[in-house]
């Protein structure tokens, strides 16, 4: 337990000092910015489309993000450190993945109200949305590990884990964005069902995923 | 000879015996998939005029079977990447490397017949429709497990990173089936139903069957030629580096 929460220490650690989850931030809020160029600046418009859009936003700002999930790690060979360590692979990437949780999905996540005011969300629709990110949360970063570690032993491999990572949110994204969205016609209120899926693919994330991104790990070391 | 498939599969995991199997099949399964599709074409030209569509009704029997090959391959792969990581059976990398640029195509061509039937029936090329996204998005899952098929130099590494990446991409694909279907739901009641298709009529269903059936050959066809040319490629690669290594002594 030690070891594994001192990893995942590390992985924080270097997420901040490296000033990527600044960078990430930064290219969400660049992202949102680009939206009223695209769209028109009409409020009530921006308004109807904010929770799909920040959905998507969030999405690509952690796409972008996975390439540094053990890209490092793997070049200066820590990572075959690690593989020495009395850890089973599959808890190594748990704890990478929640570091990485930590680092910056949640930064992201404390964003998405700030950028929503660019957007003119309603207020009332920010605690569903925001619920929603949280519920999905686990399974989007524990399924960019698998397309992270599948990449590993190629270089530049950031817009390859972006094709490979793609199909894999995008259930996340359609229960996520459209539960948002609906919580606009429901004035604000929750939609559990939808919220209840989301919960349920992060819960089966958390236990297959990992074997997952462990297995193409061992690939990558070999 | 063989008592059971375990005992067959691992007869031919030696890729000189698959050789010595394939260079038999070879001709045959090619004659077979050609005959097959030249029949399939003869009925489909004989196939009269829908009531409704017309002539365009006739895109149908391709873009069905292509539509059914889409998955199929993806099957395939799914097996043969199974087989190989669990078995570690070399020639199931061969085959999920080799079908995959033959299942991508088949899609493709569903996407694009399909867009080109769906601009005369429903006066667009393109619908959000659950069925079209869910294929579009079986096309990535394609692209991305060839892309890395390409971009791991270590022909080993490569196989095995792609197996792992087929596995989880058939859990995904149902997912994505599952999420989009309840997402169209949501959104378009039956305003893009699919036009009301009577229940398909004989004149209609033969010609279909066997047009499946050719694709279905033609993909095996295509699949043993491109596996064969796999192993070849190997084996130069093999014999190009054992020629390097007695030059440099």
């Amino acid at each position: 337990m030690g070891i594994f929460l001192s990893l995942c220490h590390q992985h924080m650690l270097l997420a901040w000092r490296s000033g990527h989850t600044t960078l990430i931030v930064t290219f969400l809020f660049i992202a949102v910015t680009l939206m009223p160029f695209g769209l028109g600046p009409e409020l009530a418009l921006l308004s109807r489309l904010a929770p799909g859009l920040l959905w998507v936003v969030l999405l690509m700002s952690l796409l972008l993000s996975l390439d540094r999930m053990f890209q490092a790690d793997y070049e200066d060979g820590t990572l075959e450190q690690l593989g020495l360590l009395p850890l089973p692979m599959e808890l190594i990437v748990l704890a990478k993945s929640l570091g990485h949780f930590i680092a910056l999905f949640v930064p992201l996540l404390i964003s998405v109200p700030v950028a929503g005011l660019l957007l003119n969300i309603e207020a009332a629709v920010l605690p569903a949305l925001m619920l929603t990110m949280l519920a999905g949360a686990p399974a989007l970063t524990l399924l960019g590990a698998i397309g992270a570690a599948l990449a590993l032993s190629v270089r530049r491999s950031a817009m390859l884990t972006v094709l490979l990572v793609m199909p894999l949110y995008i259930p996340v994204l359609v229960f996520g964005a459209t539960s948002s969205t609906r919580a606009i016609a429901m004035s604000g209120q929750i939609d559990w069902p939808a919220l209840g899926i989301l919960a349920l693919m992060s819960c089966a994330a958390l236990f297959m995923a990992p074997l997952a991104a462990a297995a193409a790990l061992r690939v990558a070391l070999r | 000879m063989f008592k059971t498939v375990e005992n067959i599969s691992a007869y031919y995991a030696n890729p000189q015996r698959f050789m010595r199997l394939a260079g038999k099949l070879h001709a045959p399964v090619w004659a077979l998939a050609l005959i097959v599709l030249a029949v399939g074409l003869h009925m489909v030209a004989n196939v009269p005029d829908d009531y409704q569509q017309g002539a365009t009704v006739r895109i149908m029997f391709v873009h069905v079977p292509a539509a059914w090959m889409s998955l199929f391959a993806y099957s395939f792969i799914f097996f043969a990447s199974v087989t190989a990581l669990i078995f570690r059976h070399p020639v199931g990398h061969v085959a999920g490397r080799a079908a995959a640029p033959i299942g991508a195509v088949f899609t493709l061509i569903a996407l694009l017949t399909g867009s080109l039937w769906g601009q005369p029936m429903w006066g667009t090329w393109w619908v959000w429709d659950a069925r079209l996204t869910s294929v579009l998005v079986l096309f990535f899952i394609y692209l991305g497990y060839i892309a890395l098929w390409q971009a791991i130099e270590d022909y080993g590494q490569a196989a095995r990173a792609t197996a792992i990446l087929a596995i989880v991409g058939s859990i995904n694909v149902p997912i994505v089936k599952f999420s989009v279907d309840w997402w169209n739901t949501l959104h378009q009641p039956a305003s893009v139903s699919r036009f009301a298709r009577p229940a398909l009529h004989a004149d209609f269903l033969y010609p279909l069957l066997v047009m499946g059936l050719g694709f279905t050959l033609l993909f095996f066809a295509l699949t043993l030629t491109r596996m064969q040319m796999e192993i070849l490629r190997q084996r130069a690669r093999a014999r190009h580096l054992a020629n390097d290594f007695e030059g440099d002594e």
